[in-house]
């Protein structure tokens, strides 16, 4: 019991776990999955797919994180990588070929790439905080894509293009499989090699790891590009999911939502360890909250209040300042039990 | 202005580079001037007619509610700090005020309530950021969803605004010749001058330079560092709501979607008029010069009438070389010590 409870993930999976059982008391349709023309519906399928964009970007925010760093592009490359696909689609011969299809996807991701080779270069060759170097984009990003699309929202008719956020495969929806595969990939090229270990010896100290000897600068250039080619597939699948390319609505907030997803998957914000397992719990945390709250009849243009009642209360509840507090209040109660703990606090405020 | 640098050591070299190593912190913003002036001298030479006193006068008047922002987001980044709530908050308290002012309500009323309701938003990211640790990027987005949201919250759609006395605020032209400048134009240049003085002359202000040049020193030099840090964000919180107002006076309604992105152009205007991001150094003058940068562009490229896209390319990249200049003036006073 002690090792579930003490468990990093026990905290996300159990707030996951009280969403769904607190929406399912409620709507007793929540849990319900029907099968029609052998696809399989219901509010659990349509978080499982819609939660793929924000998953895609939640995985590339979770290593650039790591690494100490921030990608605040990630929606405005989602918006560039939607237009540059749906232009293509939009300006082919045949709309509806899945050879177009698939070298506009392609080239979207090919875009997120560049972008985020973009970000790692000024990050790691200008040394340049990543949160201004990712700014800097974000900022212009949008513009390329209206430049793109020509200041227009860009709509397609094309069934293959379409199929990559709305269609099934074996009864499930494709967008799940697109969403599992990301997972995969990232979860064993980071676990599986040693990358992952390196990547948390450069969050945690990157002087020392330089000085032991890890690549540190080509460990967190490539954090960026995976980000980039991430968010580029997410951007795919948000134009995919509309069928237009709106270079102002697409990935709006998103960077926000991802990093509230890593920072509900129990990953530090100043870098070092980091958990893709935790990252995917919090990404699906998030959309069941979306899709309570859309439930409870709020308008989805108010539940930003509630995410920010979620913030507060994470941010909060991990705070270690809490922790201190409130382990000094209890070591008060029980009357000065442990006066070896009083000095080393106040070296800590001290330091802090 | 200010003079924050230390004193640089004596150094062999010429008197050019003494200079350069002794003003480093005013740098950027100088050439943020510089920027401008070529701007504007640039957008003069090729319309002929862009160096207008009506021009210019607009210049300011179109962006009076950014110059606001931009000081309070001054301080928050002097400290070391960033505040992205200011574009939320500038939309909840406008539309809470026209909401208010609709359903008839004192425009006194309404203003003090526009106005603390942003100190509020303010108040509560500052606890977050001093008191629990939470970094001021995390603190202040969950202001950013709390003010979006609750902006929603208070309306989905545009309320216009009736009442004279707000709308007085912007009707209004005091005529010098053939230069303007309105009651919201005054209070921008107003805020502004507070905030110049209070940075330059006050307790406060030097505690603000001193929490970004080095918090570990300011705090044991026994500055109030958790006074100071929470109320630059209650001030930033202050000013967003002050924008609320200048904003709503200015297009007569509220309207919740305003303002969205507004903290990505504040921000790039207070990093191109010379404040750097990882704080202690920088002015709300300079600012001024960043938010008239960014203003000028715009007019530029609507005079121009290509697509306005190409604003936010621009700012992108001249934000971009902003960036790089920090980085070189960062890297030589860091190889100095």
């Amino acid at each position: 019991m002690a090792r579930v409870l003490g468990h990093r993930l026990f905290w996300p999976v159990a707030a996951l776990l009280a969403l769904v059982v607190l929406n399912a008391a409620v709507r007793p349709g929540f849990v319900r999955i029907t099968v029609r023309d052998g696809h399989l519906y219901g509010a659990l399928v349509d978080i499982l797919r819609q939660s793929a964009p924000l998953m895609m970007v939640a995985l590339g925010m979770t290593l650039v994180i790591a690494t100490r760093g921030i990608d605040l592009s990630v929606g405005a490359v989602m918006a560039v990588s939607g237009a540059v696909a749906l232009t293509f689609i939009d300006r082919s011969a045949d709309p509806g070929a899945l050879g177009t299809v698939l070298v506009a996807i392609a080239a979207g991701v090919a875009v997120g790439v560049v972008l985020g080779t973009w970000n790692g270069f000024l990050v790691t060759v200008f040394g340049v905080q990543p949160i201004v170097a990712t700014l800097v984009l974000m900022l212009a990003g949008r513009g390329v894509a209206l430049l793109i699309t020509g200041g227009f929202i860009t709509t397609v008719v094309s069934p293959p293009y379409k199929f990559v956020a709305s269609g099934f495969l074996l009864g499930l929806p494709f967008a799940l499989f697109l969403s599992a595969a990301a997972i995969a990939v990232v979860a064993i090229v980071q676990r599986r090699t040693a990358l992952g270990l390196l990547t948390e010896a450069v969050g945690i100290n990157p002087e020392a790891s330089r000085l032991a000897g890890v690549r540190s600068q080509g460990i967190v250039f490539t954090a960026y590009v995976a980000s980039g080619a991430l968010a580029g597939l997410a951007g795919i699948l948000y134009s995919s999911n509309i069928m237009a390319a709106d270079a102002n609505a697409a990935g709006e907030f998103i960077e926000l939502y991802a990093i509230l997803a890593v920072v509900l998957g129990r990953t530090s914000l100043l870098g070092g360890k980091f958990s893709i397992a935790g990252t995917a719990v919090g990404v699906l945390i998030i959309q069941t909250l979306q899709s309570t709250v859309l439930f409870l009849g709020v308008s989805s243009a108010q539940s930003p209040v509630f995410f920010a009642f979620v913030v507060v209360v994470v941010v909060v509840v991990q705070s270690p300042q809490l922790h201190r507090r409130l382990s000094r209040l209890s070591g008060r109660r029980r009357g000065r039990t442990a006066p070896p703990a009083q000095p080393a606090t106040r070296d800590l405020e001290v330091s802090a | 202005m200010t003079i924050l640098e230390t004193a640089a050591p004596a150094r062999p070299g010429g008197g050019l580079n003494r200079l350069l190593d002794r003003h480093a912190s005013a740098l950027p913003t100088a050439a943020a001037v510089v920027i401008l002036a070529v701007l504007l001298g640039g957008a003069q030479l090729y319309f002929g007619n862009f160096l207008t006193p009506r021009n210019l006068s607009a210049l300011l008047l179109d962006h009076a509610y950014l110059v606001i922002l931009a000081v309070g987001m001054t301080l928050v980044i002097l400290t070391g700090g960033i505040d992205l709530s200011v574009g939320s908050v500038l939309a909840f308290t406008g539309i809470l005020g026209a909401r208010m002012l609709a359903a008839g309500s004192s425009p006194v009323v309404v203003v003090l309530v526009m106005v603390l309701s942003g100190a509020a938003i303010g108040l509560m990211i500052g606890v977050l950021v001093q008191y629990f640790d939470v970094q001021p990027f995390i603190a202040s987005l969950a202001g950013l969803f709390l003010a979006r949201g609750l902006a929603y919250v208070v309306s989905l759609q545009s309320i216009k605004v009736k009442e004279p006395s707000i709308l007085w605020l912007q009707s209004t032209r005091i005529q010098v010749g053939d230069w303007y400048v309105t009651p919201t134009g005054i209070l921008a240049l107003v805020v502004l001058a507070i905030g110049a003085f209070t940075l330059a002359w006050t307790r406060f202000g030097r505690t603000v330079y001193a929490i970004g040049g080095d918090e570990q020193s300011a705090r044991l030099m026994g500055l109030d560092v958790a006074r100071t840090r929470v109320l630059v964000y209650v001030v930033s919180g202050v000013c967003s709501g002050l924008g609320g107002l200048v904003l709503t006076a200015y297009s007569g309604a509220g309207y919740p979607r305003n303002g969205i992105g507004t903290e990505l152009d504040v921000i790039a205007a207070v990093v191109i008029g010379g404040t750097l991001l990882s704080g202690g150094v920088g002015y709300v003058l300079g600012s001024l010069v960043g938010v008239l940068v960014y203003g000028t562009i715009k007019t530029i490229i609507s005079f121009k009438g290509a697509e306005q896209a190409w604003t936010e390319i621009t700012i992108g990249l001249l934000l971009l070389v902003f960036i790089v200049v920090q980085q070189v003036i960062v890297v030589r006073s860091a190889r100095r010590r």
